[in-house]
């Protein structure tokens, strides 16, 4: 796992190490995101999927390791750069991590904020765009993230993140605690906007549906670093023991099931 | 970086029409640019768009560029590479139709309306808490009859933390009362030779007013937003949904047990409020005037009797009802987000502190009247 990253690789994790206390969750991770593609990143409760997230995108400070994002190490990174770099990447937090005291259109519109001279009424129909484009209708705009429903505010949360129209998105369990209607609408909207916007695209999920719907490739963490990292057809042939329970398992069977009736 | 904005537009106009060529990044950051320049095309004219020297799309541009060709009928898009193509599609599908605002009306029938809506709401507010007061009490007397379903070490719980966790905040606060009023009546009461009334001003404002009445003050500060903080809490969690599920009668379980220990509780804070008054202004009397210490317990007690007191402490279970009653109450009012939990507990903190001072004129008013 030593490749030199090459210049489609939008993020590269080498040797990662986090560590809370004496309780390590990562050791020597490495990790990769193409351009253009969208990478499920799966794993047991308490692999840290999170973790890795939150230290890709700067949340998280990690022990040892170098992570480098569209060509910018991020550890070694000053303050100019790394704003800049904010800029390219959206985040949708698990529940959507809104601002309580706005509407939704002023919560997509805060990352429009950061463009200098941009009118006041062209960052409002922005806003209004893209509440439309993931799938809100229009009197959601006003309304206040409270009065909004789990599935509402995913989709609202996901609008925020790409305001900018930002070069990686980041999505925490995109389609955790919605329907299985509601997730599979879900999983079509990531699909559909993320071809056309050409985003490159870390999704962390539980979800076996979302995998098969979605993602390009698969890297699974478990003993504290990506174990394997493949299409979804790799995925089957490991014959390590928890990536086998759970690409087998009887719900992953269902998902694929369901996948080749749609594929078919 | 793509943080600048490096479009160029460049516009040739020919008899057949005109045509813009532009070249670049057209992104969020050339966006208010695009438009401007464009604007200045008059609209009923043909207009060509050649985006051959395009670098960037973003949803912003193909926002500005389908807006565009909403606008004005006679508009082609020429030179489009296939990722620019998707993205106008994709941007053109979800334009948000425009939605009228409806405007909020000022006329005065709805100004009538909205103070009624208001009046009602409060007349609502005072039922929803007497129906709790009746609650407490029917709990209360359950609770009597069958005493197994009555939870004593909830009680002692609360008892230790509404009483004994308050006492330090209120002795020192009545001390400081005791002392302020002792210094303040000095200063007024010797322009006329007649310190030694400051006794009296002290033992009447102390024990009938101000020591149960500051007290109560306090103890709503600290407590009914405790008992808003945690039902509330518990509410927003479901655990009061759970208890019902489980049997169990959230008003015996959480209400009984917190109101029952502020009712025992504010009457002793209250005496100690008054003894800790008197101490500050007889500390104050003995310093600033040099009224001793005996001299002060002759004057006290020829000044005020036990009736003084007495007048003073009856009021304690009428405000500790009404911190208890209000804090549940919006404690139980609380819905499922923290915002709703934040402003529910400084709500009833408010709502406490001013019923308490109602109450407080309301008795003012009644022990004058039977000439108390």
């Amino acid at each position: 796992m030593s490749v030199p990253p090459d210049h489609d690789t939008v993020i590269s994790v080498r040797g990662l190490r986090n560590a809370f206390g004496s309780h390590v969750v990562h050791e020597d991770l490495d990790v990769d995101l193409r351009r253009g593609e969208i990478l499920g990143v799966v794993g047991g409760s308490g692999t840290g999927k999170s973790v890795l997230l939150r230290s890709i995108v700067g949340l998280q400070p990690p022990g040892a390791g170098s992570i480098t994002v569209l060509g910018t190490d991020l550890l070694t990174a000053d303050e100019t750069r790394r704003t800049a770099l904010e800029t390219r990447w959206g985040v949708m937090f698990q529940d959507g991590a809104l601002f309580s005291s706005l509407t939704l259109r002023e919560n997509v519109e805060v990352p429009l904020r950061a463009v200098p001279g941009l009118d006041p009424q062209i960052r409002r129909a922005l806003a209004e765009l893209k509440i439309s484009m993931v799938g809100l209708p229009p009197e959601a705009c006003s309304r206040y993230p409270s009065e909004l429903s789990g599935g509402m505010r995913k989709r609202a949360g996901l609008a925020r993140a790409l305001a900018l129209d930002p070069e990686i998105l980041f999505l925490d369990e995109p389609t955790a605690g919605l329907d299985p209607i509601g997730a599979a609408a879900f999983d079509r909207l990531i699909r559909n906007l993320c071809g056309s916007l050409g985003v490159s695209v870390f999704l962390v999920t539980h979800d076996l549906d979302t995998l098969h719907a979605v993602c390009d490739r698969v890297a699974v963490l478990a003993e504290r670093k990506v174990l394997v990292t493949g299409t979804m057809q790799q995925m089957l042939e490991v014959d390590h023991p928890w990536v086998h329970a759970y690409f087998h398992g009887p719900r992953a069977r269902a998902a694929r099931g369901v996948d080749n009736q749609i594929g078919a | 970086m793509e943080q600048r904005d490096d479009m160029q537009v460049e516009i040739t106009r020919t008899e057949t029409g005109d045509t813009a060529r532009i070249g670049g990044a057209i992104t969020v950051h050339a966006v208010t640019r695009l438009r401007a320049e464009l604007s200045r095309l008059p609209p009923d004219r043909p207009l060509t768009i050649d985006l051959a020297g395009l670098t960037r799309l973003d949803t912003a541009g193909a926002w500005a560029l389908a807006m565009l060709r909403d606008r004005r009928g006679a508009l082609a898009i020429r030179n489009a590479p296939p990722q620019a193509e998707a993205l106008l599609r994709t941007v053109t599908e979800a334009l948000p139709k425009p939605v009228a605002a409806t405007p909020r009306s000022r006329r005065l029938s709805d100004q009538v309306e909205r103070l009624g809506r208001a009046v009602a709401e409060a007349v609502g507010f005072v039922l929803a808490l007497s129906g709790y007061l009746g609650l407490f009490i029917a709990r209360l007397g359950r609770s009597l009859r069958r005493p197994s379903q009555f939870r004593f070490t909830a009680l002692v719980h609360h008892c230790e933390e509404v009483g004994v966790r308050a006492v330090p905040i209120v002795a020192l606060m009545a001390f400081l009362i005791g002392v302020v009023l002792a210094f303040q009546g000095a200063t007024q009461l010797r322009q006329f030779g007649a310190e030694v009334f400051v006794v009296d001003l002290i033992a009447i404002s102390v024990l009938r007013e101000l020591g149960i009445l500051l007290t109560s003050i306090i103890v709503a500060g600290r407590t009914a937003s405790a008992f808003t903080a945690a039902i509330g809490s518990m509410k927003m969690r479901e655990e009061i949904d759970a208890m019902r599920t489980l049997g169990l009668d959230p008003a015996m379980v959480l209400f009984v047990p917190r109101i029952l220990a502020l009712l025992l509780m504010l009457p002793i804070l209250g005496l100690i409020a008054d003894v800790m008054g008197l101490v500050g202004g007889a500390l104050m009397a003995w310093i600033d005037l040099g009224i001793s210490p005996a001299m002060f317990r002759t004057r006290l007690v020829e000044a005020a009797d036990a009736g003084q007191v007495l007048v003073g402490l009856v009021k304690a279970p009428v405000f500790a009802l009404i911190i208890g009653i209000v804090g549940c109450h919006a404690g139980m009012q609380v819905e499922s987000s923290a915002e709703s939990l934040g402003r529910m507990t400084s709500n009833a903190v408010v709502t406490a502190i001013f019923a308490v001072i109602v109450a407080d004129a309301l008795f003012s008013i009644f022990f004058a009247r039977i000439g108390l």
